[in-house]
């Protein structure tokens, strides 16, 4: 399989907080705090587009890994909120990377969309050389669009984050990936054109609620691994409540889990890979121990990753 | 104990309340069980009446009153 070299993540600078988003929605920003652990998230400036967010994303990620866009052998962006139908940002950021024409692919995939794209790296890093993964959402220009619904209004934020992911050498090394579809549920998340998000949130949780921990479950045992032996789980940030249930229902820790959900909402495919980074940088990394990546989204799409921290 | 009488004990052990809703009182509406009790009221119903419920009956409409719930739970027994 492939390696993972380094997470990078770009947050815009404008915070808000739930008391500002009191005066749009009505919603009290202690049940904000109740219903989703959030407190606060980051929206974008009125000029700053998807690619933006998506560059400083890039630029922190190779940073960080100490390698030159050049050195890339693909990118691939995932978005949910991008400004246009087509081309989506995958080929912008590329440009603006001075990428040249290493291939670029956009995966309209919200939510989800950051693990499918490690899952497709990890696969293609052999044959592709390094592959930059980048989920990158202006989700705010969704939800405070008009007619404006207070359930989702309340929840999202936005952010990048990104992934480098080669076939040799680098912090933790990538086991495997399942990755699943169910189109029955289509019509339960999602985003039409030119209106609202519709989210039915009760069929969302009841089915992101049994079908995360399995995934888990399968691409560990699948690998030999027991879900307490995992060092720690990176999931989609949609919201703490699911995330404490995902803990329950797996019998571990919920001090193991990743959560950034109080400080930057959901950033939908953004969100995993904000939630890696930061913990990445914090240094704690155990090596030998299994790191889980999990999400799940509009589709419905979800699934899980497993790596293993290298020694040293 | 009867199949109503024990789907209202496991909604009163959910909620944390000594509720008595209706047969056809939305338990979501009336806030008895909200999106994050809703799995847990499932897995409950699975492990006291011995069923699996499949991914694809995860609907919540299914399980938003005490009638449809044991409807439900006597088509799968």
């Amino acid at each position: 399989m492939a390696w993972i070299k380094a997470f990078g993540r770009y947050l815009p600078e404008r915070v808000v907080g739930n008391a500002e988003l009191e005066a749009i929605t009505g919603v009290d920003p202690g049940w904000i705090v109740k219903a989703s652990g959030i407190e606060e998230r980051r929206f974008a400036g009125g000029d700053e587009t998807v690619a933006d967010l998506a560059v400083r994303a890039a630029e922190d990620c190779l940073g960080t890994a100490g390698m030159a866009p050049s050195e890339l052998g693909m990118l691939i962006v995932a978005s949910g909120s991008a400004e246009r139908q087509f081309p989506g940002p995958a080929a912008s950021v590329a440009h603006r990377l001075g990428l040249g024409t290493t291939p670029a692919l956009d995966l309209p995939v919200a939510s989800a969309g950051s693990l499918i794209g490690m899952a497709l790296a990890s696969r293609l890093a052999e044959a592709q050389g390094p592959v930059l993964v980048i989920g990158a959402e202006i989700m705010s220009r969704v939800v405070l669009r008009p007619p404006i619904h207070r359930d989702t209004a309340i929840l999202f934020g936005d952010g990048a984050g990104a992934c480098l992911i080669g076939p040799d050498s680098g912090g933790a090394r990538i086991l495997d990936s399942v990755l699943f579809t169910d189109g029955s549920f289509a019509d339960s998340l999602r985003l039409d054109f030119n209106r609202p998000l519709a989210m039915d949130g009760r069929t969302v949780i009841l089915q992101a609620a049994r079908k995360i921990p399995r995934a888990i479950e399968e691409v560990l045992k699948r690998n030999g691994w027991s879900v307490q032996q995992a060092q720690v789980f990176v999931l989609h940030q949609a919201n703490l409540n699911l995330i404490v249930k995902v803990a329950q229902a797996l019998r571990v820790s919920e001090t193991k889990f990743c959560s950034t959900v109080r400080r930057h909402g959901n950033t939908s495919s953004a969100s995993m890979l904000i939630a890696a980074a930061e913990w990445w940088r914090e240094g704690r990394i155990e090596p030998g121990l299994p790191i889980v990546f999990s999400a799940f989204g509009a589709g419905f799409h979800w699934g899980a990753l497993v790596a293993v921290a290298a020694a040293g | 104990m009867e199949r109503r009488a024990r789907i209202l004990e496991i909604i009163r052990s959910i909620s944390r309340q000594e509720v008595n809703p209706g047969p056809d009182e939305s338990l979501f509406e009336s806030g008895i069980v909200d999106s994050f009790a809703l799995p847990e009221m499932v897995s409950a119903l699975e492990r006291e009446f011995s069923i699996t419920i499949p991914d694809s009956d995860l609907i919540p409409r299914k399980f938003e009153t005490l009638e449809r719930i044991e409807s439900y739970i006597e088509g799968r027994t």
